[in-house]
């Protein structure tokens, strides 16, 4: 294969790093004044990569010989994180101008491109290798993004403390791919594949190796996804980031980091099914009831909305147990459906002003907002009986369709298990819409913004029963991705 | 029928429930009651277009618009009636809550017209997901009514409502998963004839119970319900009482007794026994209680156990009684709650001590208190007299015990219905404030009027009521006649000859 078809294949890639080496020079040059227009042209630039997914990008099959995948599955996880990124950037002019003490300055959209940049690399990986350099590449932007309020303490501490676990991950998941390599001496995902399915294991004669590398390369990627027990991180990193960052993480990387889970348990370690449904389930069951459990006393919204999305991926990895084609495409559905809900409630969140535009985020300030903003207080409620999957929201089919994936490959437990799990998180989502609802007003918000008002409606028509006509397109794109895994 | 009747009798409500987010207080009031009397006329045009005796599922309709699932409408004779009773009480709602409620008119208006749209989906649902999500669906408005403008402790049965039901209903969501899967549709009138391996019937059973018994509601897991009732508005309790419960019995028989007969035979004891329970301890408690509203819901629940035990007896008497013990009791206790709320807006207290000799100053109300008083006792010529006959008499023949049992349940509701309705109305007038309260506005009377005339159609002339079913019965019994239960009362053949005295006994048996 002729280099210019490798490089037409990752042509997205390229426009975005591309776009955010040239953007890094104008913002360095044109220091703090150039914000406006570097944030505009990032989203282009953004828009240029979904426009360059349509070409060989989303299936051209292998390249670099393997090390890169330009298949279906990526470009699908590839414009959800093109449209989270997208987002992260819209939302954040906003807030920075209304707080104190916090400048936004044009390296933030630089930032969100690298990452996108080094995500649609993870979504891409056909190689351990690939892998790495691109989880590395969203990650090194994603903890000088969780700082960039420098003045503001907490954000300096939710940046260290995403660096210090994230390297640690970073560790764990370095040293599974190392025992992976060593075990089956490759790095490309198909010949693990084959290596997996040649060794035995199970029985006194099992490959430890190979198992320990593969329970190490899962804790890694459970570290990323924030999947229990490894999730312990996301509360505080979530409470400490500024709002368009935080929502930026619960958004596009979570989508990335799951993507990256599916492939690399399909591509390349889809004969050890067995082994790591086993620890799939774990994940999924302990982060569905923890991240309710753990979410009912918080009485941060930011806070309450990284439980929130630690229980989400519980649901996600249902699917991911199920590992069928139905399942993995019910995965992208899962996550197709929590990007919408997410980014609207932080689009949400970032309402929560004060007179003055200070940021509120107290749960208790929500209290009386349907009487003072009933929009506002309308959309979240969409938002949050969609995160508990009440019907006839759009969330409902989210759960609907990993399920239907779980229930299909027949894992009953598992999801008559999540549904009672669910219940529990149904409690926390009740209790906001009780706050807006219910208890009297306390003080009121500060004007929005139009362009956020835009946004949060287009959300909330996505997440309500409209948002069902949508299913037979999605179903079809998800299937078409998922079966390009298998 | 190419005209999609259904569609838009769920449409008209959804319209105008978002524009009543958008108008002022009167206007939304206005809105509310044109659309709901716009949907009660399209009733009447579906029971009168409805064809008795003709096809099972009428006015069909289906769009494969949602991938897995799709529209699929359509209506039998249960569904009919079901509907019309939804789209009957809603209006009178509407009224109900012209004066009382003062506060977020327009959100309110909109919350009941959505919870409309949401019942009328559900008897229409003929596709199994699209059932769940109205089913489901209808949690969501009853919780903010309950919540926003219920009384002192509102928000604890508002969140009590919520999470048992959704507990319940989601172990139901997991089994219709799996029978979509294994039946490879999703088609209700398909899945009506589809035969599960009785060793899985059984779990799907038990999870449909789960979510139908808490619907119901059905002892033990029936607290809810007078939590819910004593907090919720009274045009909230009318629309719970006469609707929103007879979801779990609609359950019960278009799901639990012909997808799965077998497993429905093999656990009527599990069924009488609870109901049997219910009856007897709902009512006790009934006794006892100081409350109105939380006395009426008692009484609710010990009329439910009835429709179980009706529809559980696998016959045509059974079923056809269970059904018009459900419209019987929609009507019945929608008005008692209506009773309850012309006196509490007056007095705005629920305590029964503390009303008295109301039939000195307020001699209509007294009537139509008493007419609705007796026909929650079931007396004959009003219309719980003809589904409890039916009912008991289809439960008799499967288990004497148990029917037995069960009419204690009348007894007990007269002893519970007359004890409240003396101490209300009877009597000498208590305080000065109850000699003040004034008799029904005209407003009021045109709320209770009409329930009033059909509780008396119906006691008088059931046929209206049995019509439309009766077909749907027998393609039912026909499904589950094979599963039938062996009853315990074996009546014997006469002897011959009949003396003379007999014969003039048994004609005026007959006569009934």
């Amino acid at each position: 294969m002729d280099y210019a078809a490798n490089l037409a294949m990752t042509l997205p890639e390229l426009v975005l790093a591309v776009g955010a080496i040239a953007l890094m020079l104008v913002a360095a040059w044109g220091g703090p004044a150039s914000t406006k227009a570097v944030s505009w042209v990032s989203v282009a630039v953004l828009g240029g990569a979904l426009i360059a997914l349509t070409g060989p990008a989303s299936a051209g099959g292998d390249a670099f010989y393997g090390l890169y995948r330009a298949d279906a599955f990526a470009a699908f996880a590839k414009v959800l994180i093109y449209i989270g990124a997208a987002v992260a950037i819209l939302m954040a002019p906003d807030f920075f101008r209304r707080t104190a003490g916090a400048d936004l300055r044009p390296e933030y959209p630089v930032l969100i491109l690298l990452s996108a940049c080094g995500m649609g690399m993870m979504v891409s990986a056909g190689d351990l290798l690939t892998l790495y350099v691109g989880l590395e590449l969203q990650s090194l932007a994603a903890y000088v993004l969780a700082s960039f309020m420098r003045q503001d303490t907490r954000s300096a501490e939710a940046g260290l403390k995403y660096f210090v676990l994230g390297a640690l991950a970073s560790g764990i998941l370095l040293y599974g791919i190392s025992l992976v390599y060593g075990f089956t001496g490759s790095t490309m995902f198909d010949e693990i594949a084959g290596a997996y399915a040649a060794a035995p294991l199970t029985g006194s004669g099992r490959s430890l190796g190979l198992l320990f590398g593969l329970v190490f390369v899962f804790a890694g990627l459970a570290f990323k996804i924030s999947a229990v027990p490894f999730h312990m991180w996301t509360p505080d990193v979530y409470e400490g980031a500024p709002t368009p960052v935080t929502a930026f993480f619960a958004s596009a990387p979570k989508v990335a980091a799951i993507a990256l889970a599916v492939r690399v348990a399909i591509e390349a370690m889809g004969p050890a099914e067995v082994q790591w449904r086993q620890i799939v389930i774990f994940a999924s069951l302990a982060s569905i009831l923890l991240g309710a459990v753990a979410a009912i006393g918080q009485q941060n919204v930011k806070r309450l909305l990284a439980y929130s999305s630690i229980n989400n991926v519980g649901f996600a990895l249902i699917g991911l147990a199920a590992g069928t084609p139905e399942g993995v495409a019910s995965v992208m559905t899962y996550m197709t459906i929590y990007l919408a809900m997410t980014l609207g409630s932080f689009l949400v969140v970032l309402q929560m002003r004060d007179a003055d535009g200070q940021p509120i985020e107290t749960i208790d300030s929500l209290a009386g907002l349907s009487r003072t903003r009933p929009g506002l207080a309308a959309a979240l409620a969409i938002f949050m009986f969609s995160l508990a999957g009440i019907p006839p929201l759009f969330g409902f089919y989210a759960k609907f369709a990993v399920f239907y994936a779980a229930v299909q490959a027949g894992l009953f437990p598992l999801a008559v298990v999540g549904v009672v799990f669910s219940v529990i998180g149904a409690y926390y989502y009740l209790r906001l819409v009780k706050t807006m609802y219910f208890d009297e007003p306390t003080g009121t918000f500060g004007a929005g913004d139009k362009l956020e008002g835009g946004l949060i409606a287009v959300a909330a028509v996505f997440v309500s029963p409209l948002g069902y006509l949508a299913i037979p397109a999605l179903s079809a794109w998800t299937l078409a991705a998922a079966n390009s895994l298998f | 029928m190419s005209f999609p009747i259904l569609s838009l009798m769920l449409a008209i409500p959804a319209v105008a429930a978002i524009a009543c987010l958008f108008l002022s207080a009167p206007a939304a009031r206005l809105t509310a009651l044109v659309a709901t009397l716009i949907d009660l006329a399209l009733g009447v045009l579906l029971w009168t277009s409805f064809d008795v005796g003709g096809a099972q599922w009428q006015f069909v309709e289906y769009a494969p618009l949602f991938g897995r699932f799709g529209w699929a409408l359509g209506i039998d004779g249960y569904a009919l009636l079901l509907i019309v009773l939804s789209v009957f009480l809603m209006p009178i709602c509407i009224g109900a809550s012209w004066q009382a409620i003062e506060k977020r008119v327009p959100e309110y208006m909109a919350a009941f017209l959505f919870t409309e749209v949401l019942m009328i989906g559900t008897f229409a649902a003929q596709d199994l997901f699209l059932f769940y999500i109205f089913f489901e669906a209808g949690l969501i408005p009853m919780f903010l009514i309950i919540g926003i403008w219920g009384g002192v402790n509102r928000i604890y049965a508002s969140y009590k409502f919520f999470l048992y039901t959704l507990l319940g209903s989601l172990l139901m969501f997991i089994a219709m998963l799996y029978m979509s899967i294994t039946a490879e549709t999703t088609s209700i009138p398909v899945l009506l004839n589809y035969d599960f391996p009785a060793s899985v019937q059984t779990w799907l059973w038990l999870a449909f119970f789960a979510s139908f018994a808490v619907k119901m509601p059905m002892w033990p897991v029936h607290t809810w319900l007078p939590d819910a009732h004593v907090q919720a508005p009274t045009a909230g309790s009318v629309i719970l009482a006469g609707v929103l419960l007879k979801l779990g019995g609609y359950g019960f028989l278009r799901f639990s007794l012909p997808m799965f007969p077998e497993a429905s035979a093999s656990l009527v004891w599990l069924v009488f026994g609870l109901s049997a329970v219910a009856v007897i301890y709902t009512s006790l408690v009934a006794l006892v209680q100081s409350d109105m509203k939380k006395l009426i819901a008692y009484s609710s629940v010990a009329h439910m156990a009835i429709v179980t035990i009706g529809l559980f007896a696998f016959n045509a008497q059974g079923i056809e009684g269970a059904m018009m013990v459900m419209l019987g009791h929609g009507l019945v206790s929608g008005a008692l709650f209506l009773c309850v709320g012309v006196i509490y807006d007056r007095l705005h207290t629920r305590e029964i001590s503390r009303y008295g000799g109301l039939a000195i100053n307020m001699p209509r109300y007294a009537i139509l208190f008493l007419l609705f008083t007796m026909a929650s006792i079931g007396l004959p010529g009003t219309s719980n007299f003809v589904g409890e006959l039916l009912s008991l008499m289809g439960t008799y023949q499967v288990s004497t015990t148990i029917a037995l049992l069960c009419t204690t349940g009348i007894i007990l509701g007269a002893g519970y219905m007359l004890y409240l309705y003396r101490r209300v109305v009877f009597g000498e007038i208590k305080s000065e404030e109850v000699r003040q309260m004034s008799d029904l506005t005209p407003r009021e009377l045109w709320l209770l009027v009409p329930i009033a005339a059909a509780v008396l159609w119906m006691g008088v002339y059931p046929e209206s009521f049995l019509a439309p079913m009766r077909k749907d019965t027998q393609i039912l019994l026909a499904r589950i006649d094979r599963a039938k239960p062996a009853g315990d009362s074996l009546p014997t053949k006469g002897t011959g000859v009949v003396p003379a005295a007999h014969a003039e006994t048994s004609a005026h048996g007959s006569a009934h």
